[in-house]
């Protein structure tokens, strides 16, 4: 964290009362801790983006096209077209203001253009302005504003302080969804070079090497391996994992980050312990070594082309049908975008569970299933031995991730799962979980160092709440199964809640799974011995 | 600022009947033409709306899940808040058009010291909207008495309720008192919250202002200035049976009235209020969450430039052959 971070007492003091000028006079504070950086040129250029250059969001020049604004006004004039959700809610909004204490950005700064309605009156009144009679006629009197290089600024800095969460959708009672806002100003600014590096670099990589970190082949399989081995230390078990096996019954598909980062590693190592367990056949790839999709948070072309991936790799390995991993915006993809993009996926067979037979109707047509509907189903046809005691070193609350809970709606199998591998669960306030659950402050590509501030503040809420569980029970991990929170909550309990560990929810499933075979002093994923099973050298 | 205008916008609607009813007699003028005027601008404008929103496709299947989804046949699904079918969907959006199913989850945030983040159960707005749009639709309904003879059961049965807790006469209807406070509320709370009016544009205030001066107008005719109500309602019938005559003697009041009913319904296609035909139209909220069960088709599915496996392959080849992995090119 930079040394000019503020203090959390500092951080807490914030005013929802909003300036007096009034907001189309107002300018953003564009400054570090507030805003990501401007994509590489290399990256821009391998995706045949237009604009590729070297700038910076602080500087004064953006070096936009000469004819940026044209470009733009076209861009919406299409979207308008293509889109009828950008059509309505352009329309509809009557400003009731029911969305504006519901996002995370505006609790956590109180920055009036954080609250949901005024980020999309930034796009609604420029499309009055070009695009309605009475915003033409009338302009600023029927809330209408030209389009300046100032107001493209503008929409650069809050659209990227949106994290597409769909909080406000949620209560807005005509179900406004500010991501699809933010979606449709992101692809706009894309048009004229406008992009942020966490977001379009991961994109170029995984178009590239088959996921966002740019891990080649031998890396992917490495990391593969060194689970393997680990796994064997641990528990004294080797299991198999193959990679781009060929007629394997299942693909496996997880966010890369379960390969690659602390905590998600733990997580990984649960689907290699429950895999083993069940004896499924299956198959990671290397070329689809990527569950997760920034695509989501650039544009619709660029999420359907990294997204092919998985049905072009189920296609060639030959499997059945695939089981998707712990990732929260992956699961929006794969639920409301997948089949629609690069299905039909008529080659692979409604999937069906080898191990007890249930045939996942919800998925018929996509033909993926969540790992925590797969175990959920195997939990209760009894298949897996759990010891709950093995987890009684946590105390444990689950954060909904956003898109699982509000572009999906699995609130019950992730909790179902938890409650079988542990004895102390306990659950958050009821405005902060399932569908109102309140982001992690980093999604949509801004978990980012030099967005510090902004994440801290966005992640209030949510931190917020799990002290609340914190202090009155001794809550000490944060389950979630979403590879972005598993990569920014320690960051942001460190700096609300310290004491408190992020957890994978398969983590809990690997430490609790009894496994034939299992060495008597087998440690639980993190290596850490079990509750009662200590030797006198751990103590 | 935006609510001054607002509202001398609407006294110069006024001031407008008060030269051209009591200056120049334009009878005919508001009594028969611009109320066609203004129907045809509503009629024209609400369909061109709604067709052009139709005419744009729906790409995705983005519905806004507010429960549990439908999976595994022993975890309960949230049909209404998470439909899955169609009819599921059509239980929503009954929920949502009739009973502002999302507005009543409204919260409130606030800081308190600790630091603590706390919500509270925030109901005041849907209960001011719910109050507000029932109660202006039941005086829609009941002005049906003034365009149709002989008047339908159904209007005197809903005149019947709404004048339920009258003792004595005249009869007071309760709806307009629940309209004359609703919409009080809805422009205080712009006015007064400091959040509402740094949002609030002049489009917010003006319909509000708008109706809250036609309820008034109403309010007065029907119980304080006595209006000749057997020459409006000959107005009204000829005007629905397309053969308009203006009686003498109606008062200007009526056509204040009149007039900014007027307006209200030719201004309606062009603003905010289209909400009315919008919300059944937000692909966020009228769509099951059925998209891994069903496919949904994008008219335009774009084609992108993808990157095949064996592009990767030749890419890569030498470093995978290394690490043992398999290659369908040896």
């Amino acid at each position: 964290m930079p040394e000019d971070q503020m203090k959390p007492e500092e951080l807490f003091q914030i005013d929802y009362k909003p300036p007096g000028k009034g907001w189309m006079e107002t300018k953003p504070d564009i400054r570090r801790g507030k805003i990501n950086w401007a994509a590489v040129p290399k990256s821009v250029e391998y995706l045949d983006l237009p604009n590729p250059r070297k700038w910076s969001p602080l500087d004064k020049d953006w070096k936009l096209p000469d004819n940026w604004k044209e470009i733009i006004l076209e861009g919406m004039r299409e979207r308008i077209h293509k889109f009828r959700t950008f059509q309505v809610f352009m329309d509809i909004c009557v400003r009731c203001g029911a969305c504006a204490d519901k996002c995370h950005f505006f609790i956590g700064s109180g920055d009036p253009k954080n609250m949901p309605v005024l980020r999309a009156e930034l796009l609604r009144a420029v499309y009055r302005k070009e695009f309605t009679l009475a915003g033409k006629l009338m302009g600023k009197m029927a809330g209408a504003r030209d389009l300046t290089e100032d107001v493209l600024k503008e929409w650069f800095f809050y659209f990227f302080q949106c994290t597409e969460c769909r909080r406000c959708s949620v209560f807005c009672p005509y179900g406004i969804d500010t991501a699809e806002i933010t979606m449709m100003g992101r692809e706009l600014l894309s048009l004229v070079g406008l992009e942020i590096d966490w977001v379009t670099t991961p994109i170029a990589n995984c178009f590239r090497t088959g996921n966002h970190l740019g891990i080649q082949p031998h890396g992917f399989q490495d990391s593969i391996d060194f689970a393997v081995d680990d796994f064997k230390d641990l528990t004294g078990i080797k299991v198999e994992a193959p990679v781009n096996k060929k007629g394997a019954e299942i693909l496996f598909i997880v966010p890369s980050a379960d390969y690659f980062a602390d905590p998600h590693y733990y997580g990984l190592l649960g689907y290699m312990a429950l895999f083993h367990e069940i004896g499924l056949d299956y198959t990671y790839s290397s070329y689809a070594s990527e569950g997760g999709n920034f695509g989501l948070f650039h544009s619709n072309q660029a999420m359907k082309r990294l997204n092919s991936k998985i049905y072009m790799e189920a296609e060639r390995l030959g499997v059945k049908w695939i089981i998707g991993g712990e990732c929260g915006h992956m699961w929006r993809v794969i639920n409301q975008y997948m089949d629609t993009m690069n299905g039909p996926a008529d080659f692979l067979e409604v999937p069906k569970s080898p191990i007890t037979g249930t045939v996942f109707e919800n998925t018929k047509a996509t033909k993926m299933v969540h790992i925590c509907e797969f175990t959920a189903d195997l939990i209760k046809n009894d298949k897996l031995k759990l010891d709950k005691s093995r987890n009684d070193q946590w105390r444990v609350t689950f954060h909904d991730s956003c898109n699982p809970a509000r572009a999906m709606g699995i609130i019950e199998e992730p909790r179902y799962v938890i409650n079988s591998c542990c004895n102390h669960f306990f659950e958050m306030p009821e405005n902060c979980i399932k569908e109102q659950t309140f982001c992690c402050g980093g999604g949509a590509g801004l978990g980012t160092d030099e967005n510090m501030e902004m994440r801290m503040r966005g992640g209030l809420p949510r931190a917020n709440a799990v002290k609340y569980v914190h202090d009155k029970y001794g809550v000490n991990v944060l389950t979630c199964m979403c590879a972005i929170d598993k990569a920014v909550l320690p960051a942001l309990m460190d700096y609300w809640v310290p004491g408190v560990q992020v957890g994978a929810v398969h983590e809990l499933v690997g430490n609790a799974l009894v496994m034939k075979g299992e060495k008597e002093d087998r440690t639980d994923m993190r290596g850490e011995p079990f509750i009662g099973k200590e030797t006198a050298k751990d103590v | 600022m935006n609510a001054i205008y607002s509202l001398i916008a609407v006294f110069i609607l006024i001031a407008l009947v008060l030269l051209g009813i009591g200056g120049a007699g334009l009878y005919y003028v508001f009594g028969v033409i611009i109320p066609y005027v203004a129907i045809v601008f509503f009629l024209a404008g609400f369909v061109y709306r709604v067709l052009k929103w139709a005419k744009a496709p729906v790409p995705f299947r983005i519905t806004t899940t507010c429960g549990q989804q439908k999976s595994l046949p022993w975890i309960k699904n949230n049909e209404l808040e998470n439909p899955s079918t169609g009819l599921s969907v059509i239980g929503r959006m009954l929920l949502e058009v009739l009973f502002f199913r999302s507005l009543f989850r409204n919260t409130k945030t606030e800081l308190k010291d600790g630091p603590k983040v706390v919500y509270s159960l925030n109901n005041w707005l849907w209960l001011g909207g719910l109050a507000f749009h029932w109660s202006f639709l039941i005086i829609i309904v009941r002005h049906f008495r003034f365009f149709t003879e002989p008047v339908p059961a159904f209007i005197s049965i809903i005149e019947k309720l709404d004048s339920f807790f009258q003792v004595g006469l005249p009869i007071i209807y309760a709806t307009d008192a629940i309209i004359l406070a609703a919409v009080s509320f809805l422009v205080l709370r712009r006015i007064m919250d400091s959040r509402m009016r740094y949002i609030s544009l002049n489009a917010d205030f003006f319909p509000l202002f708008l109706i809250l001066s036609i309820a008034v107008t109403g309010v007065w005719m029907r119980y304080f200035g006595k209006v000749d109500v057997i020459g409006i309602k000959e107005l009204a019938i000829g005007l629905f049976t397309f053969n308009p005559v203006v009686p003498e003697g109606i008062g200007v009041f009526f056509f204040i009235h009149l007039f900014l009913v007027s307006v209200l319904i030719a201004y309606f296609p062009f603003s905010k209020l289209m909400h009315m035909g919008g919300v059944f139209l937000s692909p966020t909220r009228n769509l099951a969450n059925n998209n891994r069960m069903k496919r949904h088709i994008n008219p335009w599915n774009p084609k992108v430039k993808f990157h095949t496996y064996e592009e990767y392959e030749d890419e890569f080849r030498e470093v995978m052959r290394d690490a043992g992995m398999p290659l369908d090119k040896k």
